[in-house]
């Protein structure tokens, strides 16, 4: 080794005097620049460690001097919305149902908030839309069973039906078959009457056994369903004269449902929901297309 | 600008003299000032496109209350370009389109019969950096001044000059900057907005943003931009052909150059090699050595030659405007006709007949109705207790009329079909009147109600204006179940 630093001569740049198979190292140190950046990132990574959480030690980790957390950061944003939110739902909560379809930003507002909650919260069991589901009553069709006006919708969303709300809407259809109240001939005559009235009769029934299940039907069932199968709201008991079937379309379904009634509950809403947002729901719901 | 030793300098002048260099230091130009009809013209449509700039926006246009009364106005922000008595809607941006068509084909004609007069007089960079030079000359002096100023050493006059150069440019690109905002917004409000600190932060951005390329383009890149950045100069070659007329060095009557001696009797042309035409060129070429790309046609060269000639008692226009065909033709000695009919011309120009006779058809036709239609997916449709198929849908109506207006809609296509807002549903009929206010879009969902239908069928809704009777349609499909109320299940 001289104390003489050697040149690469085709660039003309220093060596580092490593030597591999022939090839020899040229020094290039970095640039100023990039070492003084790198040294800045250095101390601010530092600066950053002591202000804000960062080192964890055993159950707990440094929390910073500034006291950031992210968690309320979120609660912060949250609080804001709903600080932003309430002067619009503060007046849809106190105003009544035909001032606030009267005013058009508040009526969209309760549109939107409507929908948003109707998807959270009602779209599970009624559907996307409200088109309704075997067992599950469809809002959009104007096939109520309980009323579609707004108020009606409004008592349904905050007490609920059999919901073990003390106010809530409440009815019981008789369990025709395994208490025996009707002998199982009965139910098969006047489940075929009933599928007159759904407007898919069993082809073969005869008159005969037609005019049985019709007098069945006149002593058991007009009471709450009504005498042409028109319904009863006062006692939830759904309009069977329709092409809407909350219980299913076939003879098998109405069986049943004379045999063993299956009994819907609807959740009572007044305890998860604020008024403001029952009433947007009321109006969405309302608008869907069978309010009434 | 990065300083070099002059070794490197040296090295570097070497490679370039050998011609092995990958870039060049730009030569700065000084123009000459030149005194002439052609720099009289360029004056004049240098103040006109000013005043056009910045009066536009200042222009009323009246359109009734509660509507923006700038005449000419790009409002972005609610989606509306307002040009006199015109107004255009994000929908009609094909106009816009049509607009640029017109103006690149109109370009290419000006081009193939008068060369590049577009960069030469009327393009914002030659506009702009003109009355740049020309607050630099009244600043700094004429070309000799300035390049005795720019050699010597920094002295107080030429630091206070300088410091006056560029704080008026700054003014200047200041006022441009500014001045293209008022486009956008309205402007007596935004100029009290600007002055009392109230405007948005856009307005501030693009102000700050169009003064500094203003101040930059116009005072320091100059040339540079037409010969290095801009794309028109390298593919305006194709639209010249050997008749179209360009500013040009009158070879056959120049050559050979040579200064003006008294005692020599050796024959030559009429340049005196002065080099006039150079020191006055913006843009820093030799005219002489025929038609190139940094040549932008501004013809301030003939000026500065006709004076020299008018001096020497030689005949004017040694550099003037004509075609290769025609210079090729006094070459020989004689004269041939200008052909302004070619087919390059003819093409150009019922080019921009179609486009103009396309554009105004489809401005005087424009509809001032609009339908769209989306069918609502979930639920595609109910069945009703009556056995009746329900769709719903999603309207938006267009009313680009000046008035409210009430509308009528109405499905076609259904025997017996009904319609009704799904929030008063049970007021169905043949058709739903809607009301939509002025210039606006009114949306709402509707319900279609068929008796029994099964399968998908297809659906026309009719939107007819009942005030002017204006009707558009808008197709789509009624969807029911697979099978109809009533049969087996």
């Amino acid at each position: 080794m001289t104390d003489q630093i050697e040149r690469d001569p085709i660039t003309g740049t220093e060596t580092t005097g490593h030597e591999w198979d022939g090839i020899k190292e040229l020094n290039t140190p970095l640039p100023k620049w990039w070492l003084y950046t790198w040294l800045a990132c250095i101390a601010w990574a530092a600066v950053w460690c002591f202000l804000y959480p960062s080192i964890p030690y055993g159950p707990s980790y440094w929390h910073g001097i500034l006291g950031h957390t992210n968690r309320a950061d979120v609660d912060r944003e949250v609080h804001a919305v709903a600080v932003q939110r309430s002067a619009v739902m503060d007046k849809i909560g106190t105003m009544s149902f035909a001032d606030i379809r009267a005013d058009k930003g508040l009526a969209e507002a309760a549109n939107t908030a409507g929908r948003i909650t109707f998807a959270n919260n009602c779209q599970p069991c009624h559907g996307a839309g409200g088109a309704g589901a075997i067992g599950y009553p469809a809002l959009a069709t104007g096939a109520w069973i309980w009323g579609g006006k707004l108020e009606d919708i409004q008592q349904t969303l905050i007490h609920g039906i059999r919901s073990g709300d003390p106010e809530a809407r409440d009815s019981q259809m008789p369990r025709f078959g395994i208490d025996g109240v009707l002998k199982p001939e009965e139910i098969q005559h006047v489940a075929d009457f009933v599928m007159t009235y759904y407007g898919t009769p069993r082809k073969d029934a005869t008159p005969a056994e037609l005019a049985a299940g019709a007098e069945i039907f006149a002593n058991n069932c007009a009471a709450c369903h009504g005498d042409k199968g028109q319904g009863g709201r006062e006692f939830g008991a759904p309009r069977l004269a329709s092409e809407v079937h909350l219980g299913g379309h076939t003879r098998q379904d109405v069986i049943n449902q004379i045999n063993n009634p299956h009994m819907g509950v609807m959740p009572y809403w007044n305890t998860r929901l604020d008024a403001a947002t029952i009433k947007s729901l009321a109006l969405y719901v309302h608008d869907l297309g069978g309010g009434e | 600008m990065s300083r070099i030793s002059p070794a490197e300098r040296k090295l570097q002048l070497q490679r370039e003299a050998e011609g092995d260099h990958l870039y060049a230091n730009r030569i700065r130009v000084y123009p000459k000032s030149v005194h002439g009809p052609v720099r009289r013209f360029k004056w004049a449509v240098l103040i006109l496109c000013l005043t056009v700039y910045y009066i536009l926006p200042w222009l009323r246009w009246d359109r009734g209350p509660g509507r923006p009364n700038q005449a000419l106005l790009l409002d972005f922000t609610h989606r509306r370009f307002y040009i006199f008595g015109l107004e255009f809607w994000p929908q009609d941006i094909y106009y816009l389109t049509g607009l640029l068509i017109l103006g690149a084909v109109f370009l290419f004609l000006i081009t193939s019969l008068a060369g590049r007069v577009w960069c030469g007089y009327a393009c914002p960079q030659t506009v702009w950096t003109d009355l740049f030079m020309w607050v630099e000359r009244l600043v700094e002096g004429d070309r000799n001044e300035r390049m005795k100023r720019d050699a010597a050493p920094m002295n107080a006059d030429t630091l206070w000059r300088k410091i006056a150069k560029h704080s008026i440019w700054v003014a200047i690109a200041f006022w441009t900057g500014g001045a293209w905002i008022m486009y956008y917004v309205d402007a007596p409000t935004t100029v009290r907005a600007f002055w009392t600190g109230t405007a948005g932060m856009g307005v501030y951005g693009f102000t700050a943003l169009f003064t500094a390329s203003t101040y930059l383009l116009a005072g320091w890149a100059r040339e540079q931009v037409c010969t290095f950045m801009c794309p028109w100069p390298r593919f305006q070659a194709a639209m010249f052909d050997e008749q179209s007329f360009i500013v040009t060095y009158q070879k056959w009557r120049g050559e050979p150059r040579g200064h003006l001696k008294a005692d020599t009797h050796e024959p030559h042309g009429d340049c005196i090699d002065c080099g006039a035409c150079v020191t006055a060129c913006p843009t820093g070429i030799d005219i002489r050595e025929g038609v190139q790309l940094a040549c932008i046609g501004c013809g301030l060269c003939v000026d500065a030659c006709n004076e020299v000639m008018t001096r020497v008692a030689r005949p004017l226009w040694l550099i003037t405007w004509d075609n290769l065909n025609r210079q090729a033709a006094k070459a020989q000695g004689h004269i041939v006709p200008v052909r302004l009919l070619r087919p390059r011309t003819i093409i150009y120009a019922s080019a921009m007949l179609i486009a103009v006779v396309v554009m105004g058809i489809a401005l005087s036709q424009r509809p001032t109705i609009g339908l769209s239609v989306q069918q609502d997916r979930a639920p595609l449709f109910v069945r009703l207790p009556d056995g009746s198929v329900r769709d719903g849908y999603t309207i938006k109506i267009s009313n680009k009329t000046q008035a409210d207006t009430d509308f009528d809609l109405a499905p076609e296509g259904l025997g017996g079909a009904t319609i009704a807002l799904s929030e008063t549903h049970q007021d169905r009929a043949a058709t739903l009147r809607v009301k939509v206010p002025a210039d606006d879009v009114g949306t709402l969902r509707v319900l279609v109600v068929a008796p029994d239908q099964s399968g998908s069928k297809p659906l026309t809704f009719r939107l007819r204006n009942t005030q002017t009777g204006e009707t558009t349609a808008n197709n789509v499909a009624f969807v029911g179940p697979a099978r109809s109320a009533g049969a087996p299940r």
